[in-house]
């Protein structure tokens, strides 16, 4: 459905006539702009520390104030974009891959198969999902792209659900018992006919999964054991933040300000994707 | 009915397992041993001594004997004894946490309901008004807000600017000694910030859900049915269609336990409040081994037993599926 381009033009006309879906889509696009032309953009250095500008309150030379090392905050909360995306992405890339295969199988192939791996999405969702992200977190050697590798590991199970239920309705289409009928193999008929068709609800839920996945880093960095210093991410800003709390209220405002714009911007976008590409939905 | 609750009773059973496989795998596929981070600090300890320390724990036996061992013990609610210095029996550290996080999850919960399917009904009937785009703007802020942050401006405007309320704790100091009803303000004064921050997280989700299955019971034919009658706006949305509005929010009840315990590392650690989140926090910094295991089977297990009630509330309201045979 995504090769056809008369569908594309549809959606993107009903996603423009969304006004908060087209902002979301605006930050977005700016928060990857940021990210890639951070150095350029920032007038400091991330990690140059300054003994002589501690704690400094926004001015004209430091629009977001200073840190406790001197350090420019608005430079530092910029490069906590790249974070941020980094994460986003790669962690919902992981969930989406295991649980579209997962929720492919499931659905298609039915009978014993599904039932263990539906059970298995059943005992995952028990575990509180932060509590199982926080002990394996603490036993491996801090490194972002653990985090990343947990959180995808710890989310896709939403994602098998959706797609096993969208498979379990097309597996029955006429599409489908024709393309078994000409002799297509399994493989061809999950790759090529179910999951384009299965894609629209995963796209929505990948969109609204980075904005999770952003709050989980962030929360992680928050209580140390994220992203690590001196790497700025908007996590352990937060945490510096909270200790210089009383003196230095902007250390806490504008790291807390941006999780809160990019998950926002990510919710909308994600929620303006699910009525452009589902009219049934439109309300 | 009676067989519906004997197969989904059943069911607990092989879910439970899986918990504590997954527990087990999850804790013994990190590198590193337990026995490493109490002797890596003390040069003293000989490899002799290390070895008599893998054998005390069990850690020399492959690991399906390890797995099978300590499910043995588990099933008799023994989950070992903690690496922290005062080794005390994981199960007595959790039995004093556990009612704290409960209790304060369950006010919650109650706390959110109440606010929640209010705003979301009203949502719904006084559709793409201007209260409705307020109400909305207000639920998708609630999303993008990180608990913790909310947590750290709540800090700093009550308790630091204002200083209206305390930021710390469960009790002031040498609260033992007042009388019941000063003591009860008093631990009620320190309850606000925390139970404020735990509900405010899932009020937007779960309003913006009421919203939704309000609107399209709305728009069934029973209801304008109800309408052609000539039944008052009142009757017809509190009696008719809120009855069916609320089944499915019952599923999510179940549902949003494992985020609420799972959200409760977050505010017992700023706030610190001595919970099970605390506990957990403080265990996994420690590598206390037993202690991460059995506060994940016990998390996990509360979960399914919620998702289990959540179910059956559900099916003793839903004559479709009481009748239906499950």
């Amino acid at each position: 459905m995504f090769r056809n381009s008369y569908f594309i033009s549809v959606v993107w006309k009903r996603f423009c006539r969304n006004r908060p879906a087209l902002a979301g889509g605006v930050v977005v696009g700016f928060l990857f702009l940021l990210s890639f032309l951070a150095p350029f953009i920032t007038p400091y250095d991330p990690s140059h520390l300054d003994a002589w500008h501690v704690l400094l309150a926004p001015s004209s030379q430091h629009w977001f104030g200073t840190d406790e090392l001197g350090r420019d905050v608005l430079t530092r909360v910029i490069y906590g974009a790249r974070v941020s995306l980094k994460v986003g992405f790669v962690a919902v890339g992981i969930a989406v891959l295991i649980g579209t295969s997962v929720g492919l199988v499931a659905g298609f192939y039915g009978g014993w198969l599904d039932s263990l791996l539906m059970r298995l999405v059943d005992i995952m969702l028990c575990f509180p999902t932060f509590f199982l992200i926080l002990a394996v977190i603490a036993m491996l050697e801090p490194s972002i792209w653990y985090i990343m590798i947990i959180i995808g590991l710890t989310g896709w199970m939403g994602v098998a659900r959706l797609v096993r239920a969208e498979v379990l309705t097309l597996r029955e289409r006429e599409f489908v018992l024709a393309a078994r009928g000409l002799g297509a193999s399994d493989l061809r008929i999950i790759v090529h006919h179910i999951l384009p068709n299965a894609l629209s609800p995963v796209l929505v839920t990948a969109t609204l999964g980075v904005a999770g996945a952003i709050l989980t880093e962030s929360a992680l960095s928050f209580l140390g054991i994220g992203v690590q210093p001196p790497t700025p991410s908007w996590g352990n800003i937060l945490t510096a933040g909270k200790d210089y709390i009383e003196f230095a209220w902007w250390l806490s405002l504008f790291p807390g300000l941006a999780i809160l714009l990019t998950v926002l911007a990510y919710n909308l976008l994600g929620e303006g994707l699910r009525d452009a590409l589902d009219p049934r939905l439109n309300r | 009915m009676a067989a519906y609750l004997l197969k989904r009773i059943a069911m607990l059973f092989p879910l439970l397992l899986g918990i504590t496989l997954i527990t087990f795998t999850v804790i013994h596929l990190a590198p590193g041993e337990p026995v490493e981070m109490q002797t890596a600090m003390s040069p003293k300890i000989t490899a002799e001594t290390r070895q008599r320390l893998r054998e005390f724990y069990g850690l020399d036996k492959p690991l399906h004997v390890q797995y099978g061992l300590w499910l043995g013990r588990i099933a008799r609610l023994d989950f070992g004894r903690s690496f922290a210095p005062d080794n005390r029996p994981v199960m007595d550290k959790i039995r004093e946490r556990i009612p704290v996080t409960l209790s304060l999850n369950l006010i919650a919960l109650v706390l959110e309901f109440g606010l929640a399917l209010p705003i979301g009904i009203l949502a719904a009937v006084r559709r793409s008004t201007l209260l409705d785009k307020g109400l909305t703007l207000f639920v998708f802020l609630g999303f993008a807000m990180p608990t913790f942050w909310l947590a750290l401006l709540l800090m700093y405007l009550f308790g630091v600017k204002l200083e209206w309320l305390p930021i710390s704790g469960l009790h002031s100091l040498g609260s033992e000694r007042l009388a019941p009803f000063p003591w009860l303000l008093d631990l009620a004064r320190h309850l606000i910030l925390p139970l404020g921050v735990a509900s405010f997280g899932s009020l937007a989700g779960l309003s913006r859900y009421m919203r939704s299955t309000m609107l399209e019971v709305i728009g069934q034919d029973y209801i304008t049915t109800a309408r052609a009658k000539g039944l008052s706006e009142r009757t017809v949305i509190l009696k008719h269609a809120l009855r069916n509005a609320l089944l499915p929010i019952i599923t999510l009840l179940g549902f949003s336990l494992p985020g609420l315990i799972g959200g409760s590392v977050i505010f017992e650690t700023i706030f610190a409040i001595p919970g099970m989140g605390q506990l957990f926090f403080m265990g996994v910094m420690a590598r206390d081994y037993p202690l991460v295991m059995g506060i994940l089977v016990i998390g996990a297990g509360l979960t399914l037993v919620g998702n289990l009630l959540a179910d059956l509330c559900y099916a003793l309201a839903d004559p479709r599926i009481r009748h239906g045979g499950g």
